[in-house]
């Protein structure tokens, strides 16, 4: 998902306070910032809201591409409103990863020093405006999928975030297939254009959903913990059985042959992504990672002077205020 | 929490909405002074209309109570029921009251 293969915390302390703890969450009840909780549900929940923030902002890049290039100002204005829009979910994640005791100037260093990873899904890059609509369709709505269930998670901070991105994030699922569906019924190019969009992002977003359930070592921890809500093969399902029909209408095929509905168990045979390329993906080796950590460097170098300039402006203010007094 | 390398402040956002009827917090986020954070406010938390009036005030001023008060701080309250209308019963006769 937009945070994949997080590594759950062995926690070593006082087994009452751990049991009390875990009944505070098996009761329902939210875990806040000042409350006593476990040291790697603290590290854990750090890693992922991280991850997931560094995967809003990094996934500005793939779409942030095609904005000069929209083809009317309509579709432009609102691709920009989307990308704004990941912007402002990164800062609601990262200021509930602040909470947990971690700075936002640790959190942006590690994901610029590579300490800290993002989405794998944003290592692909976007080649032509179909794309815009395949992310859309098929990136937001696979993170839409993971999201939903979270908005119940157990820390109150990242459920109040999640709630806060769910109620934006339709607009982006819908502005992507109203993309597809433009490009699908329009001429034969734009129908080739958007089958090509959906035969490159179909695994990727696949993949998205991290490792099949007996490769994923860490699930049973953060799912106790409630701050995993469901398996990630229950979750890879659950897309495919929701977007498979949705192709079907846009008249585009899906790339996998092996595709077929299964009436007993109500739900559709496909076939598994490539998981050595994932695992290559996570390790820097995907199409674009030198080019989205590049990116965000850049950024943040480039922006040194706004915020020393900001805060040195602010800080002179603050004197003057105090000598008139 | 440090403030770590000239780190900008963190400031916590309190909107009022179009019909509320009061400032709510909805989050918070970093900024250089009072007058940025407002501006960062709008375009992080009115993306929609959300709201009419903004309030940020800094984290470090903020003095919350303690989760582990939560028994001595709210028990005296809990002793006194008949702070509650329910508590009295009127007979049907007397009507609405």
């Amino acid at each position: 998902m937009y945070a994949q293969m997080v590594k759950s915390e062995a926690t070593q302390e006082d087994p009452e306070k751990l049991a009390a703890f875990q009944a505070r969450i098996d009761a329902g009840e939210k875990i806040e910032p000042k409350d006593w909780m476990p040291v790697g549900y603290r590290k854990t929940l750090i890693r992922q809201i991280g991850q997931h923030a560094h995967s809003e902002i990094v996934g500005q890049l793939p779409e942030g591409n095609w904005i000069t290039r929209a083809p009317t100002l309509e579709r432009k204005a609102i691709l920009l409103a989307k990308v704004q829009d990941e912007a402002g979910h990164g800062l609601y994640l990262y200021c509930a990863a602040e909470t947990l005791g971690v700075t936002r100037d640790e959190l942006t260093e590690m994901l610029l020093d590579g300490r800290m990873k993002y989405s794998s899904i944003f290592n692909y890059p976007t080649l032509t405006w179909a794309d815009m609509g395949a992310v859309g369709w098929l990136v937001d709505g696979a993170a839409i999928m993971n999201q939903v269930p979270l908005q119940r998670t157990s820390y109150g901070p990242y459920s109040r975030a999640m709630i806060r991105i769910c109620k934006e994030e339709s607009f982006h699922q819908r502005q992507g297939f109203d993309i597809m569906m433009k490009m699908a019924s329009g001429t034969e190019a734009q129908m080739r254009m958007a089958q090509n969009a959906l035969d490159r992002f179909w695994y990727p977003a696949l993949m998205m959903f991290g490792p099949s359930d007996k490769d994923s070592v860490h699930s049973e921890q953060s799912m106790r913990w409630k701050i995993k809500m469901n398996t990630n093969d229950e979750l890879r399902q659950k897309f495919v059985d929701q977007t498979v029909p949705q192709a079907e209408y846009l008249g585009l095929t899906v790339p996998d042959d092996k595709l077929v509905w299964n009436e007993e168990k109500n739900g559709y045979d496909f076939s598994e992504p490539d998981w050595n390329e994932f695992f290559d993906v996570i390790q820097g080796n995907g199409p674009c990672n030198t080019d989205r950590l590049a990116a965000r460097n850049k950024a943040w170098d480039d922006g040194a002077w706004v915020r020393e300039g900001l805060m040195a402006h602010a800080t002179k203010k603050s004197a003057m205020k105090v000598a008139a007094e | 929490m440090t403030q770590q390398r000239n780190e900008w402040p963190l400031w916590e956002i309190f909107i009022r909405g179009q019909h509320g009827m009061s400032h709510r917090h909805v989050g918070s986020l970093h900024a250089a002074d009072s007058e940025t954070a407002i501006l960062n406010a709008r375009d992080v938390y009115t993306r929609r209309n959300e709201g009419v009036s903004i309030w940020v005030v800094q984290a470090q001023q903020i003095t919350a109570s303690s989760p582990s008060d939560k028994g001595p701080l709210y028990e005296p309250s809990e002793a006194k029921v008949y702070r509650h209308p329910s508590f009295f019963d009127i007979p049907k006769e007397v009507g609405a009251m």
